[in-house]
């Protein structure tokens, strides 16, 4: 187990998740954006310009590697090339924060490409932790672990997914990623109360918050099924719980996701703004 | 339990049922919530191909590509999480696709696209810049490939077609065969028609060779081998490097 005080700390402030278009409009005029998460797969090429732009940002920015592939969830052992391509991107970027999912995408025939659901049981959580330490020692660093977007729920699930994450974060020292977007979702699909899951949320583990936007669809029987897009503004129901939990925890790093049909900077630095009254409110 | 296995295995087959023990918030069985999960590896999966291989895209069409891409992921899930790299396997299931039969240049067309984006993420070195040398001095050297460079060998006329359908402006492509070198000055890899016989003189650029002796040795082998075309190519297009192999500039 990890000291749990983080090393270099993201700055509690908005960021952006960062996409290649918006490279020169962020150096330019950052405006309300004071760091910038990237999808650590995308830097694992040998070079080219992808690395050498995140060069030139991480002179600018504190900047937040956030995995998308490392299955951490998986039954399958982690897969230790991939483990060394990350480590090997933290040791020469040296990011103020490291974050993965708590989900899975490896199976036999390769790799799945989404954040998969897992069964919320003893049998997950001893696999997930050890699964972290390995991840913990391998970077000697502290990573912090996203809550997922749900579309289905588990049978054989005897906790609930608050408790899942917080016994993760106690056996391992891992601080969490709380996806405010992702609750939302889940709450919604699973038909139950987002604002009791935030008020049962360990938020001493928070070291991030993500919003994001999502679709709407119905699943067999009517039931609203939100699906985690990505692809728009962030919904209102989700800023009235991000507005909550700040009241609660105080400023904490809060990142805006916008991954698909990815609008012009201003679109995504009023995001931004809207999310920094929140954090900071200006004094009456 | 619900094994990943079997999870996994339902999710690349559309006709497979859901696993047991996948439940809506009343119990019911999973159904259309299942469904979302697969949607997500096979819309995603395709759209890395279609970003990948954009000149497939527009020879097949829309329609095609997308089936025939969803035919491609099921078979051949990638390998590892950089879907930057994902398709390597795309040209060669081009090639043994049977309704593709009639196109049998569009096995190299898909090589072009991947030597370009493999190139793109290539290792970054400092390109051989000539200065004021003179010429003697010039073929003193001993360059070798960059990481960026890469060549693309083909039966068919795979750079003019390349060409043709991503600037319309572009001649119409003949029938002779093609060989392509890509190269990358900075960023942005470029594709170029290597002259016939060139690709004798790429192999002995191996950072040992003086140029005039790999020169020599080339036209040997071919004596038709257009050497003031090649070498202009190959000095002016930033193919070569005098960096050691490993050494980050």
């Amino acid at each position: 187990m990890l000291d749990e005080t983080p090393r270099d700390a993201l700055p509690p402030s908005v960021g952006v998740g960062y996409k290649s278009t918006h490279f020169q409009g962020l150096l330019n005029a950052p405006g309300p954006v004071s760091w910038l998460e990237v999808h650590a797969e995308n830097y694992m090429g040998d070079g080219g310009r992808p690395l050498a732009r995140l060069r030139a940002l991480a002179e600018r920015f504190p900047i937040s590697v956030h995995g998308i592939g490392l299955s951490i969830g998986g039954e399958r052992p982690l897969d230790r090339a991939h483990l060394a391509r990350l480590k090997h991107l933290c040791d020469w970027l040296n990011p103020a924060s490291f974050s993965e999912h708590l989900a899975w995408s490896t199976h036999d025939s390769g790799f799945l490409n989404d954040l998969l659901p897992l069964p919320y049981t003893q049998a997950t959580l001893g696999r997930v932790a050890s699964h972290i330490d390995q991840v913990q020692d391998t970077l000697g660093r502290r990573m912090l672990l996203e809550n997922p977007s749900t579309y289905l729920a588990f049978a054989q699930s005897d906790m609930t997914e608050v408790a899942f994450l917080g016994e993760l974060a106690h056996r391992t020292g891992c601080g969490l990623l709380l996806d405010v977007n992702n609750v939302f979702v889940s709450a919604t699909n699973q038909q139950t109360d987002p604002r009791g899951y935030l008020d049962a949320f360990p938020l001493d583990h928070v070291g991030e918050l993500h919003l994001g936007g999502h679709d709407a669809q119905t699943d067999d029987h009517g039931a609203p099924l939100l699906i985690d897009s990505h692809g728009a503004p962030v919904a209102n129901p989700v800023w009235a719980l991000y507005e909550h939990t700040i009241a609660r925890a105080g400023p904490r790093p809060t990142l805006i996701e916008w991954d698909t049909d990815v609008p012009a900077l201003p679109a995504l630095q009023a995001e931004a703004a809207r999310a920094a009254a929140i954090l900071a409110p200006v004094p009456a | 339990m619900t094994g990943q296995s079997a999870f996994g295995t339902a999710l690349l087959d559309p006709n497979a049922a859901v696993p047991p023990g996948l439940t809506d918030p009343h119990g019911r069985p999973a159904g259309r919530r299942f469904d979302v999960y697969r949607n997500n590896v096979t819309v995603s999966l395709i759209a890395a191909l279609q970003a990948g291989f954009p000149v497939i895209h527009k020879l097949v069409g829309d329609e095609f590509f997308h089936a025939m891409a969803g035919v491609f992921i099921r078979a051949h899930p990638p390998a590892d999480p950089r879907l930057a790299l994902y398709g390597t396997g795309f040209p060669g299931f081009l090639a043994s696709f049977p309704p593709l039969a009639h196109l049998p240049y569009l096995a190299d067309v898909a090589r072009l696209e991947l030597g370009l984006r493999q190139s793109y993420h290539a290792a970054d070195v400092t390109p051989l810049a000539l200065h004021d040398l003179p010429p003697h001095a010039i073929l003193a050297l001993c360059p070798r490939l960059s990481p960026a460079t890469l060549t693309v060998q083909s039966r068919h006329p795979v750079w003019s077609i390349w060409q043709r359908n991503t600037d319309p402006q572009a001649a119409k492509p003949g029938t002779g065969a093609e060989t392509v070198l890509i190269t990358r000055p900075l960023f942005d890899p470029a594709p170029h028609l290597l002259p016939q016989g060139g690709i004798a003189l790429l192999r002995r650029l191996k950072g040992r060779t003086p140029l005039a002796e790999a020169v020599d040795a080339a036209q040997v082998a071919d004596p038709a081998l257009d050497i003031p075309a090649l070498l202009t190519l190959l000095l002016t297009s930033g193919a070569l490097t005098l960096d050691a192999p490993g050494v980050i500039p």
